[in-house]
């Protein structure tokens, strides 16, 4: 258990398992649905999945960094990062207060 | 600022993915997004890592038990340790919030 990571390949069996469709069609399914999520955020739009979280997308402004080696400035563009905020289900759940849905 | 107003919520990510495939039903298509996140919440729950290649990594990070301070009354309360989720958003998706995709 310790530093077990899970992949798309384990969403998709468990689509596999749960849907019943073929294994291919579970894999492609999967794609799509982080698909949709990605070109939704890449549309501005925030993403809210109830009882899981929420994805945004923010603008930040340029700012001056600092080469940490070399001490020399250069800008840091603006540029959109992504926000995830969980949702309390969510928290609560690894806290062990809740069960998922 | 976060862009306010339009928003994708499950049921709309569960519309556009079967509008994507006309074959599936309807009752499938929610239950593959519900599994999507279910997975990822349980995994979490274990204490797992999920990495979605392109899309991001989902952790759990350990916050110690610390003393916090009722704001108003200024009295001191413990604050139990607990473990909270985090996002890191990938590389690709990264990128195509910033039209370099």
């Amino acid at each position: 258990m310790a530093n077990a990571t899970v992949t798309r390949m384990d969403l998709a069996d468990a689509i596999y398992q749960e849907v019943g469709l073929s294994r291919s069609e579970s894999a492609d399914l999967v794609d799509m649905v982080l698909d949709e999520v990605m070109a939704a955020l890449a549309q501005g739009e925030t993403v809210k999945i109830s009882s899981f979280g929420s994805f945004s997308v923010r603008a930040k402004k340029q700012r001056i960094g600092r080469n940490p080696k070399t001490g020399e400035e250069v800008p840091i563009l603006p540029r959109k990062v992504l926000v995830f905020k969980a949702s309390h289900v969510l928290k609560d759940y690894l806290v062990g207060k809740s069960k998922a849905k | 600022m976060l862009e306010r107003g339009n928003a994708m919520t499950k049921s709309e990510l569960i519309l556009r993915l079967a509008q994507r495939n006309p074959e599936l039903y309807q009752r499938d298509a929610e239950k593959i997004v519900d599994v999507v996140f279910e997975e990822i919440a349980q995994a979490l729950s274990r204490g797992e890592r999920v990495e979605l290649r392109g899309f991001g990594a989902f952790s759990v990070k350990d916050r110690k038990p610390r003393i916090g301070r009722n704001p108003r009354t200024g009295t001191s309360v413990s604050v139990p340790g607990k473990r909270v989720p985090f996002f890191k958003t990938g590389k690709f998706l990264r990128d195509r919030l910033n039209g370099k995709v």
